[in-house]
C-alpha cells in the first residue's frame, strides 16, 4: 500500500499524547485559550435562564424595569461571549501556526540529516507533502479540535448541571434519550470512517493517475493509449464517485437522526413538563428554558461528528510525519569524533552493496597520496560512483574501511570530513537565487572577489558576462536557461571557490559543442592544479592528464597504472579504451 | 454558449433527480417552520390551562413533524449532493478526455501543477457550487419568505426591529468570505514558495551535504516558513472575528426580541407562546442569513473555477485527424518517409529550414548535429507530436496530416532521449502500446533485443517489478532500454531513436545496435546520436546545423567530403594519435 494511502484511526492515544507535547512550549497561551472557551461556553448558558426569569417573574408582575435589567444582562453576556470567543479563536490559531512552524522546521531538519540512502527510496514529491499538506492537516487538529473539545464538553456538562439544578426530575426525562444518541453516533462513526477512508484513497489514486498521465502525455499519444487510459480513469473516477455517494448516505442519515432525537427530547419535555406546569409543579419559564437548553444540547454533538473527519485526517498525517521524524539517521558523527585533516586516502578491503546480496564493490583496496591525480574508469555499473558515495559518507561501507592518514572516516567529525572535498557532479544542481549565490551557496565567508576570480579562472565569465546582470542574474527554475556546458563551468567555479584540498569529479557524459569542450578542458586543468583529484573520467583528455588510472570492472579494482602502461598491458583498460574513446570497432570481444 | 449555460447542460442530465431534490427542499423548509408554531400553541394553551390530552397531541405533533422533516432532509441531501457528485464525475471524465486530445505543445506551455489544480481544486469548487450552494440557497430562500411571513403574522413591529441585524449578518459573511479568500490566496502562494525551496533542497541533497550547506539551507527554509506563518497570522485576525461577529449579531437580535417582546407581552399585545415562537423563528432565520453570505462566495468561486476549467475545455486540440483522412489501415504503411522543403518554427524561432530528404522503406538514416540544431524537432514532426506544415512530411507518399493519427502513430516506434515510464510493472511499461491480452512473450522478445532481459532476470519479481514513480527505481540506462523495448514490442514500420541510448555505455550500445540490425531490416529507422560509432553504419547520414541539412551521404562519402562530419571523425582520429604517443 502506498504511504499516502495510510488513513489511520480517528483516535490513537499514543499519537495524541505525542502531538500534545508540541503544545507544551505554549502552555501559557493554551491555558488562556482553554479558560476563554470555557468562559464563553458558560456565558452561552445564560440566555435561556434569563428568558425563564423574564417569563416567570417580570412578565406576570408587569415589571418593565426588571425586563430592562435582564436585557442589560443579556447584552453583557452577548458582548462577553463575543470578546471571549474572539480571544480564544485568535489565540488558538496563533498557537497552531507556531506549532506548524516548529513542526516544519523539525521535519526539514530531519530531512537535512537523513541518510542519502533514504532519498533513494522516497521520491522528493512524497517527502514534500510531509512538509506541506501533512503539516497543514495537523493545523486543523490544533485550531479546530483540541481546544474546541473543552468548550463542547463544558457546554454539555454545563447544560446537564443547569437542567438538574432547575428540576432534576425533568432533567432525567430529557436525558433519557441520550442512549439513542450514543447508538446513532457510534453507528455513524464506524461507517463514516470506512467510507472516508475509501474516498481519500480513490482521490489519491485520481491525483496520481492524472499527474502521471499529464506529465507523460507525449508517450500516451505516441503509443495511442488514449482510449485505454480513459477507461482506466473512468474506473477510478467512478469508484471515487460511488465512495462519495456512500458517504453521503451516512451524513444524510446522521443529521436528521440527531434532530429526531432532539425532537423526541422536546416532545418528552412538553408532554411530561407540560403536565407538571398544569399541576404547578413546574413554572412555564422553566419549561421554556428546558426546551431552549435541549436544543442547544444537541448542537455540540453534531459538531463533534463534523470534527471527526478532521481528527481522522490529522491522525493519518501525524502518523506519516512521526514515521519520518523517527527514521533513524545512521550516518552521523560519533561522540568524541576526531577532527578531519587532509592526508593519504586509503580504501582497505572495502565491500558495499546498495541492496543486500548484490555487492557493487567487492574487496576494493587502493591509496591516493596527497596531491596525486587519480582517474577511475570502468563500464556502467562497475561501481565508480559508489567510490565517491562512500568517500563522502553518503553511505557507509559494509566491510573493510576507508581511512585518511590512518583514521577511519567513520571516526572523524562528519562535517570536517566533507569539508575536505570539493564535489563536481555529473548533473549540476542549481538552486534558485543568483549565479553568484549558486557559486558560494550559503557560505558567506566566500567574498565577492573570490567568486569573481573563481568564475574567471574556469572561464565561466565567457557566458556570465553576457547575462543581463552578470553574476547577480537570477537563475530560473533549476537553470533551465543555461546549457549543460555552462552549468558544468558553474559547478567548477563552485568547487574552486570553496577551495577544498581534495577534488572529486564525476565527469558529465553528455556531449557539448567543441567551443565549450575546450573551455571545460582548460577549466579542469585549473581546478585540478595543486589538489588531490579523484575523477570518474569520461574524457580522454582528462584521463591522459592523470597520474594514475584505476580500472574497475564488476565491482573490483582490476588494473591500475598510467594511461600508457595500461595500454601496453592490453587488458581491460585497453578494451575499454577502444570502446569508449576510439570509434568502436565492430566485433570487439566482450569485456571481462 | 455562456459558461452558466454550459454548466446547465451537465445538470440537465439529472433534471428529474434535481426536481425531486428541490421538492424535498421546499418540504424540509416548510416542515421546519411548522414546529415553532406547535410550540407557540402548546405554551399558550399551557398559560390558559388545557387538558393533558391536548399536550400529548402537541408532543406527538413535534415528533411527527421532526420525523417527516428528517425524512425529507435525508432525501434532499442524498439527491442533491448525489447529483453534484455525478456531475463532478462527468466533468472530470470530460476534462481528462479533453486533455488527451491536446497536443504536446500545450503541455509544454502549461505547467502540470496548474492543470492538476484545475482538475482537482477547481472541479471541487464547481461541485460545491452545484451541490451545497444550490441546496442551501433554495433552503434559504424558502425559509426566509415563509419565516418572515409567519413572524409578521405574529407581530409586525417586532419583526421589523428584530430583523435589523439580519442583513448585517449576510453582509458580513459575504465581506469576511471575500477578505478571507484574498488572504488565503496569498498564503497559498507562499506555500508553493515553501514547496519550491524544499524541492530544491531535497533534490540537491548530495550537493548540500558535500558542501556542508545544511545550516544555510535550513536558514533559507526558516525564512520562507516564517513568512508563511506571518501571512497566516494576517488571515487569523480576520477569521477569528467571523464566528464571534455572527454570534454578536444573532445575540443582539435575540436580545431585541426578549426585551421588546416581553414589554409587548406585559402590554398584552403578545402571548408568551408567541414570544417563544418568535424567538425560534429568529434563530431559524439567522442560519439562512449565514448560508446566504457563504453561498454567495461559493457561487463566485465556483464560477471563477468553472471559467478556469473552460479555458482548458475550450482549447481546440491543435493536432487532429484531417476532415477526410485517407482510408489507410496500419498494415498499409510500408515506411517510406520523405521530407519536402520542410521549414518549421516554434513560435518566432525557426528551428528547421528547407529540409528535404528521402528515406526509403527499410533503410536506416542517422542524424547528427550539435545540441539545438533541430534534430529532435525533426523526429517529433513525423508522428505529429508537433504538426508539420501541409505538404512537407510524407509517409508512403501521403502527407502525414492526411493519415489517420492512430494509423500514423501505430506505425511508429518512438524512443525519446528522456524516456517517460509509468509507475507500473516493467511488463506493463513495455506492453504500453499493446492492445490488451497476454503480452509476456513479445515483451520478453523485445526485452532481449533491448538487452533489458538480464537486468530483469536480476530483479526478484522479474517483469512484475514495479518501477516506481517515473521509473525511479531504475538506472538511466535501464530506463532507456525499457523505452526501447516498449517501442520494439509494437512491431513498428518506422523506428525512431532520439539519442535513445545516451545513458547506456558504448559496449552495451554496440550490442543492442547489433541485435537491432536484424530487426531493422524490414523497418525504416531514424537515429539521432552524438557518437560516430552509432551512426557510421547508417545508409544515409544527415548532418544538421542550425536547422539546415549541411551534409548528406554515407559515412565514407562524408569522411571523403572533408566537411563537418569529417571534422567530427577527424577529432576522433586525432585523439587516437594522441593516445598512441
Amino acid at each position: 500500500m502506498h504511504d499516502d494511502e495510510i488513513i489511520g484511526r480517528a483516535y490513537d492515544g499514543r499519537l495524541m499524547r505525542r502531538l500534545l507535547t508540541y503544545l507544551s512550549p505554549y502552555r501559557g497561551q493554551v491555558g488562556f485559550a482553554v479558560t476563554a472557551i470555557v468562559g464563553h461556553s458558560a456565558l452561552e448558558l445564560a440566555p435561556p435562564y434569563l428568558t425563564k426569569i423574564v417569563i416567570d417573574e417580570y412578565i406576570p408582575a408587569g415589571d418593565l424595569s426588571g425586563i430592562g435589567t435582564i436585557a442589560a444582562l443579556f447584552l453583557l453576556t452577548v458582548l462577553g461571549a463575543f470578546a471571549l470567543e474572539y480571544l480564544q479563536t485568535s489565540a488558538m490559531q496563533a498557537i497552531g501556526q507556531r506549532i506548524m512552524f516548529d513542526l516544519r522546521m523539525q521535519i526539514h531538519g530531519q530531512l537535512q540529516r537523513l541518510d542519502v540512502r533514504f532519498y533513494d527510496r522516497n521520491p522528493v514529491g512524497r517527502l514534500m507533502t510531509r512538509v506541506t499538506s501533512d503539516v497543514d492537516a495537523l493545523n486543523e487538529l490544533f485550531t479546530a479540535g483540541v481546544v474546541a473539545v473543552f468548550g463542547d464538553a463544558f457546554t454539555l456538562v454545563g447544560i446537564m448541571a443547569v437542567l438538574a439544578w432547575m428540576d432534576w426530575r425533568l432533567a432525567l426525562v430529557a436525558f433519557s434519550v441520550l442512549p439513542l444518541i450514543a447508538v446513532i453516533t457510534e453507528w455513524f462513526r464506524a461507517n463514516v470512517r470506512d467510507s472516508y477512508r475509501q474516498v481519500r484513497m480513490w482521490m489519491a489514486r485520481i491525483n496520481a493517475f492524472l499527474h502521471e498521465r499529464i506529465t507523460g502525455m507525449a508517450t500516451v499519444h505516441l503509443f495511442r493509449r488514449e482510449e485505454r487510459d480513459l477507461a482506466s480513469f473512468d474506473d477510478i473516477n467512478r469508484r471515487h464517485r460511488d465512495a462519495n455517494i456512500r458517504s453521503i448516505f451516512y451524513y444524510a442519515v446522521f443529521y436528521p437522526a440527531v434532530e429526531l432525537v432532539s425532537a423526541l427530547a422536546s416532545a418528552l419535555i412538553i408532554w411530561v413538563g407540560g403536565g407538571w406546569v398544569m399541576d404547578d409543579r413546574l413554572t412555564l419559564g422553566s419549561l421554556v428554558a428546558f426546551l431552549m437548553y435541549a436544543q442547544r444540547f444537541f448542537r455540540p454533538i453534531s459538531d463533534m461528528s463534523e470534527k471527526f473527519n478532521v481528527l481522522q485526517g490529522a491522525m493519518a498525517s501525524s502518523e506519516r510525519i512521526f514515521a519520518l521524524i523517527d527514521t533513524p539517521v545512521e550516518i552521523a558523527s560519533i561522540p568524541g569524533a576526531v577532527r578531519g585533516a587532509p592526508g593519504v586516502i586509503a580504501f582497505e578491503h572495502v565491500t558495499f552493496a546498495y541492496i543486500a546480496g548484490e555487492p557493487v564493490l567487492k574487496d576494493v583496496s587502493f591509496r591516493v597520496m596527497p596531491g596525486e591525480r587519480i582517474a577511475i574508469v570502468g563500464a556502467t555499473g562497475a561501481g565508480k560512483t559508489t567510490i565517491v558515495n562512500l568517500l563522502l559518507r553518503f553511505y557507509d561501507v559494509q566491510d573493510g574501511r576507508i581511512t585518511i592518514d590512518g583514521t577511519d572516516i567513520r571516526e572523524m567529525d562528519l562535517a570536517d570530513l566533507r569539508s575536505l572535498f570539493g564535489l563536481v557532479l555529473q548533473d549540476v544542481h542549481l538552486f534558485s537565487g543568483t549565479v553568484a549565490g549558486n557559486i558560494r551557496l550559503g557560505n558567506d565567508a566566500i567574498s565577492d572577489d573570490a567568486v569573481a576570480s573563481a568564475v574567471k579562472a574556469v572561464h565561466a565569465d565567457t557566458f556570465i558576462d553576457r547575462l543581463p546582470q552578470g553574476l547577480e542574474t537570477a537563475v530560473v527554475e533549476r537553470g533551465a536557461t543555461l546549457s549543460v556546458g555552462q552549468k558544468q563551468l558553474l559547478s567548477f567555479a563552485r568547487a574552486l571557490a570553496f577551495n577544498r584540498p581534495v577534488l572529486i569529479l564525476d565527469e558529465a557524459t553528455s556531449s557539448v559543442d567543441t567551443g565549450t569542450e575546450l573551455l571545460i578542458r582548460d577549466a579542469l586543468r585549473v581546478i585540478m592544479a595543486e589538489r588531490t583529484t579523484i575523477a570518474i573520467a569520461h574524457r580522454l583528455s582528462t584521463i591522459q592528464g592523470m597520474d594514475r588510472i584505476l580500472v574497475f570492472h564488476k565491482g573490483q579494482l582490476r588494473e591500475s597504472g598510467t594511461h600508457q602502461a595500461l595500454l601496453v598491458e592490453r587488458g581491460i583498460y585497453h578494451r575499454l579504451y577502444q570502446l569508449q574513446f576510439q570509434a568502436a570497432a565492430a566485433g570487439v570481444a566482450p569485456v571481462g | 454558449m455562456s459558461p452558466a449555460r454550459r454548466l446547465r447542460a451537465y445538470l440537465l442530465r439529472y433534471r428529474r433527480a434535481f426536481a425531486a431534490g428541490c421538492a424535498c427542499v421546499v418540504g424540509t423548509a416548510v416542515i421546519g417552520l411548522a414546529s415553532p408554531w406547535v410550540l407557540k400553541l402548546a405554551i399558550d394553551d399551557l398559560t390558559r390551562g388545557v387538558t393533558a390530552d391536548k399536550i400529548r397531541l402537541y408532543a406527538g405533533a413535534v415528533l411527527v413533524l421532526a420525523a417527516a422533516g428528517g425524512t425529507l432532509r435525508f432525501l434532499m441531501r442524498r439527491i442533491i449532493i448525489g447529483v453534484s457528485r455525478r456531475v463532478e464525475y462527468d466533468l472530470r471524465n470530460d476534462f481528462f478526455a479533453h486533455l488527451q486530445r491536446l497536443d504536446l505543445g500545450y503541455f509544454q506551455r502549461n505547467r502540470t501543477g496548474d492543470l492538476m489544480s484545475r482538475a482537482t481544486n477547481d472541479l471541487s469548487a464547481v461541485r460545491m457550487m452545484i451541490g451545497p450552494a444550490i441546496m442551501y440557497s433554495a433552503t434559504t430562500a424558502i425559509t426566509f419568505v415563509v419565516g418572515i411571513a409567519l413572524m409578521l403574522s405574529i407581530d409586525a413591529r417586532l419583526t421589523l426591529i428584530s430583523l435589523v441585524p439580519l442583513p448585517l449578518i449576510s453582509l458580513s459573511v459575504w465581506y469576511f468570505g471575500a477578505v478571507i479568500h484574498r488572504r488565503f490566496e496569498r498564503i497559498q502562494e507562499q506555500l508553493s514558495e515553501i514547496s519550491a525551496i524544499a524541492q530544491e533542497t531535497l533534490s540537491g541533497v548530495r550537493v548540500v551535504r558535500a558542501y556542508g550547506q545544511e545550516a544555510s539551507e535550513t536558514a533559507r527554509f526558516r525564512l520562507a516558513n516564517a513568512e508563511y506563518v506571518r501571512r497566516n497570522m494576517g488571515l487569523i485576525h480576520v477569521q477569528a472575528l467571523f464566528f464571534p461577529v455572527m454570534g454578536l449579531l444573532m445575540g443582539i437580535g435575540a436580545l431585541l426580541v426578549l426585551w421588546l417582546g416581553s414589554r409587548e407581552v406585559v402590554a398584552g399585545r403578545l402571548t408568551v407562546g408567541e414570544l417563544v415562537a418568535f424567538n425560534s423563528y429568529l434563530m431559524m432565520l439567522a442560519w439562512p442569513m449565514i448560508a446566504f453570505g457563504w453561498v454567495t462566495n461559493l457561487l463566485q468561486r465556483g464560477m471563477a473555477s468553472w471559467k478556469r476549467m473552460l479555458d482548458v475545455l475550450d482549447t481546440p486540440p491543435a493536432i487532429v485527424d484531417a476532415p477526410v483522412p485517407r482510408p489507410l489501415r496500419p498494415v498499409d504503411i510500408r515506411g517510406h518517409v520523405e521530407f519536402r522543403h520542410l521549414t518549421f518554427a516554434h513560435g518566432d524561432r525557426v528551428v528547421l529550414r528547407d529540409i528535404t530528404a528521402v528515406l526509403p522503406a527499410g533503410t536506416t538514416t542517422a542524424i547528427v548535429g550539435t545540441t539545438g540544431s533541430g534534430k529532435s524537432t525533426l523526429l517529433n514532426l513525423l508522428p505529429r507530436l508537433y504538426d508539420p506544415p501541409p505538404g512537407t512530411v510524407f509517409v508512403d507518399g501521403v502527407d502525414v496530416r492526411e493519415i489517420p493519427l492512430h494509423v500514423l502513430r501505430g506505425a511508429i516506434g518512438f524512443v525519446p532521449q528522456e524516456p517517460f515510464l509509468f509507475g507500473s510493472s516493467i511488463e506493463e511499461n513495455v506492453a504500453f502500446g499493446g492492445r490488451g491480452g497476454d503480452w509476456r512473450q513479445p515483451v520478453e522478445a523485445a526485452a532481449a533485443i533491448a538487452r533489458l532481459d538480464k537486468d530483469v532476470d536480476a530483479f526478484p519479481k522479474g517483469y512484475d517489478t514495479v518501477v516506481g514513480e517515473r521509473g525511479i527505481t531504475l538506472s538511466g540506462g535501464q530506463k532507456q532500454r525499457t523505452a526501447l523495448a516498449r517501442a520494439i514490442v509494437i512491431d513498428p514500420k518506422i523506428l525512431i531513436l532520439d539519442d535513445a541510448l545516451s545513458a547506456v555505455d558504448t559496449y552495451t550500445e554496440e550490442e543492442i545496435l547489433g541485435r537491432l540490425r536484424n530487426v531493422m531490416r524490414q523497418r525504416t529507422c531514424l537515429i539521432v546520436s552524438h557518437r560516430v560509432s552509432t551512426v557510421r553504419h547508417a545508409d544515409l547520414i544527415l548532418v544538421l546545423s542550425d536547422g539546415r541539412i549541411v551534409e548528406r551521404g554515407t559515412h565514407d562519402e562524408l569522411v571523403a567530403a572533408h566537411g563537418v562530419y569529417a571534422g567530427l571523425h577527424r577529432k576522433q582520429l586525432l585523439e587516437e594519435e594522441l593516445a598512441a604517443s
